[in-house]
């Protein structure tokens, strides 16, 4: 066996979920400390323990991962959101530590978790060059070395000395990643880099990705992309509620992946209640996108409509909890919010038990592409959100060219947030007699 | 019992000799990620890797302080001259503040050229880590570059108000003697102060986003306690060393004394107590900072 470029030891992560809310307000914690005698006084009067254990929820984001990767060795690292991709990456690039186990890391470490971190808009593209240099860890003579090779590769000769505030936003992008691909590290960490940019530059970003497997360093990369994973990986790691769960050759990884319930982004379910999304009142059971004809699918046709089912259970009696879906478009533009109207449970409380709440969104409304959906259930006065599971699901749009939907006959790209279908009306006035020719130029 | 122990002891020896290697040979290094405890101090060898980034950061800051405003350097001027010129006005109308025979706007104006210095590195260094959340959850560097540069970045502006207090001097006539000698001393004291509280600051700033909201009010009161804009001697002599426990207080004073000469030269004990609290604060504010830097990537 060849010399190891990263070892992990049972790596975990555990987040507690108050930490999860990053920084607090002085004031929270203040107001916590000064009610806390009237707290003891109300658990003293309800003959409760005086000092309970602290309800924290904690959350393993990552647990017992462990694997080896030689030096020179590509390796894919693939899994849902949520599996823990990226905080294992984050560990492994010391931007947060691990809770539990141990990494060894042999040589230079480089990570491009995002590019473009740490560019400053005021600045010139020259300036910024350095500066992103420095940050990602490489020597001033380093980037004066490579300046040329960063400013071709990006194509910005004529733009170098322009503030990158004035940038479009894919020459801010090739410009990054240009910088970026200048890393001589031994150990290279990527996340979702080619998500960017154009199909011509990503296909650049793809084969100097390749490149640099061939020089003999270790890649760990981490995408979506099945095609990018088995194009540049031999090797991938799959990873499933902070677990690594299978690890091997990528053909075989990416296929009993895509081949589990987890390739799907459709369905999604948490069969453990404990680690589920929610709290003491209500955890989510599983959340899954129906197609008009009963089954979970990924993909509906523009026309049709489309169930979002969520299962859960109401822990606690006493409580009105309102399921509600999020939905947004690729782009992050919130799409609309939809939460539970039916009448049978307005302002009545549910009581312990399992439910299922399902809603139908009419065809010929979604515009075409990605929904995501996110998942929350929360209660009013006061309004607490019990559990919100970002991204819980996701499905397409398409629309087909049969000329019955909104787009009728037109074939071009169609714009807005939505593409409902509605009623128009054209009726003739009156009817007059046809004049003559009109003069050439003002034909529409 | 016996297993146990070998277990631990291979473990340190381990440790020992992946630290050596990695001293010793950096490119046939292992870095050890583990979970850490315990109090952990500034590690100067990694420091040193860093330094590069440090000085882009301060090229940075202060590239972009010029680029985003429209009379650029004249900021750093206008903000002390026109307090000097407020307070000159003031008190040449209300009263008589003794300046040991120096005119008050020079008086006033160079004990404001290091206080300036460290207003500013205190609260730029102060908001550093918030103020730059997309880096710190993105990429690794030690934390602690954050507010140093943003501390160190005063320099540049020390330097423009130096100019403009030496013009001053020439204007007055007033000649300095062998002391300005010691002006970087007392810089270099200044800015250990505020970084000292910079880190302190820049920490609790990651937890709890109250101290932003706090530090201007906090730079105003420390002004109205240091002997900027009125001599030390105004202090009863009995209060004197507690007054000293700000930091601030020997270095204006001693700052006014080295450019401008005049009787009030520092006491031994008044520096001595100062710089026993810069010492305090700068080596618990590292402590506190590296015990909250763990967490940063998670809590900013």
């Amino acid at each position: 066996m060849s010399e190891f470029a990263i070892r992990a030891e049972a790596l975990g992560k555990k987040f507690r979920l108050g930490e999860r809310e990053r920084y607090k307000a002085l004031r929270d914690t203040l107001t916590w400390a000064a009610a806390a005698p009237i707290r003891a006084l109300t658990r003293l009067a309800s003959g409760r323990e005086l000092f309970p254990r602290p309800e924290r929820e904690e959350f393993w984001a990552l647990t017992d991962a462990s694997f080896e990767i030689a030096r020179g060795e590509v390796v894919g690292l693939i899994g849902r959101n949520g599996a823990g991709k990226s905080t294992l990456l984050k560990i492994l690039s010391r931007i947060i530590e691990p809770t539990t186990g141990r990494a060894f890391l042999r040589g230079r470490v480089g990570s491009l978790l995002e590019v473009g971190t740490g560019f400053h808009p005021e600045l010139t593209g020259r300036e910024n060059v350095y500066l992103n240099g420095a940050i990602l860890g490489m020597k001033k003579r380093e980037v004066r070395r490579k300046f040329d090779e960063i400013v071709g590769f990006a194509e910005v000769e004529q733009f170098i000395d322009t503030p990158v505030k004035q940038y479009s936003t894919g020459m801010h992008m090739r410009l990054a990643f240009a910088v970026a691909a200048q890393l001589e590290t031994e150990i290279l960490l990527v996340d979702e880099v080619l998500a960017v940019g154009d199909s011509t530059f990503q296909k650049k970003c793809i084969g100097r990705m390749d490149e640099v497997g061939r020089e003999g360093r270790a890649v760990v990369f981490v995408s979506h992309s099945m095609t990018a994973i088995t194009r540049l990986c031999p090797r991938a790691i799959l990873l499933d509620r902070g677990r690594v769960i299978a690890d091997g050759s990528a053909g075989e990884v990416t296929a009993a992946y895509l081949r589990s319930d987890l390739g799907t982004m459709a369905h999604r379910s948490w069969p453990d209640q404990a680690t589920a999304p929610g709290d003491r009142v209500v955890r989510l059971r599983s959340v899954c996108v129906i197609a008009a004809d009963g089954a979970a699918s990924e993909a509906t046709d523009i026309r049709c409509p489309i169930t979002i089912e969520m299962a859960y259970d109401v822990l606690q009696p006493g409580y009105f909890p309102v399921p509600n879906f999020h939905l947004h478009n690729e782009e992050g533009i919130c799409v609309f919010v939809t939460g539970d109207t039916d009448s049978a449970w307005r302002r009545r409380p549910k009581p312990v038990g399992h439910y299922v709440s399902r809603v139908t969104i009419p065809g010929n409304f979604l515009s075409e592409g990605t929904l995501i959906v996110d998942a929350a259930i929360s209660t009013l006065d006061p309004v607490t959100v019990h559990a919100h599971e970002r991204e819980a699901v996701a499905f397409n749009v398409f629309d087909s060219i049969d000329g019955d939907s909104v787009r009728g006959d037109y074939g071009g790209a169609v714009p807005g947030v939505v593409r409902p279908r509605l009623e128009w009306r054209t009726s003739l006035q009156e009817e007059t007699a046809a004049k003559a020719e009109p003069p050439q130029g003002s034909q529409p | 019992m016996l297993a146990n122990l070998r277990a631990k002891y291979f473990s340190c020896s381990d440790r020992y000799l992946i630290s050596m290697a990695k001293k010793q040979i950096p490119h046939s290094d292992v870095l050890v990620i583990a979970p850490t405890r315990g109090l952990r101090l500034v590690d100067p060898f990694e420091l040193w890797l860093w330094h590069e980034l440090f000085v882009a950061l301060i090229v940075r800051d202060v590239a972009v302080r010029y680029k985003q405003t429209a009379i650029g350097i004249a900021w750093v001027v206008v903000q002390p001259l026109a307090t000097v010129a407020i307070f000159s006005f003031l008190l040449g109308k209300l009263g008589n503040v003794p300046t040991g025979g120096l005119p008050y706007p020079l008086f006033a104006f160079a004990a404001m050229v290091p206080w300036q210095v460290f207003s500013r590195a205190l609260v730029e260094g102060s908001m550093s880590l918030a103020g730059n959340r997309s880096l710190i959850t993105k990429v690794y560097f030690p934390r602690i570059l954050m507010p140093a540069a943003a501390v160190f970045g005063g320099v540049v502006d020390f330097g423009i108000n130096l100019v403009i207090l030496l013009v001053m001097m020439m204007w007055f006539g007033v000649v300095p003697g062998w002391q300005i000698l010691l002006t970087p001393a007392l810089l270099a004291l200044a800015l250990l102060t505020s970084l000292g509280v910079a880190l302190w600051l820049s920490a609790l700033n990651v937890l709890y986003r109250d101290v932003q909201f706090v530090l201007p009010f906090l730079a105003q009161i420390w002004l109205f306690l240091t002997p900027v804009l009125y001599p030390a001697s105004v202090i009863p002599e009995k209060w004197r060393l507690l007054y000293a426990m700000n930091p601030m207080v020997t270095v204006t004073e001693s700052f006014r004394w080295a450019v401008l000469g005049g009787a009030t030269a520092p006491e031994p004990l008044m520096l001595l107590v100062s710089t026993a609290t810069v010492f305090i604060v700068l080596v618990s504010g590292m402590a506190y900072f590296r015990h909250v830097e763990r967490e940063m990537g998670d809590r900013i």
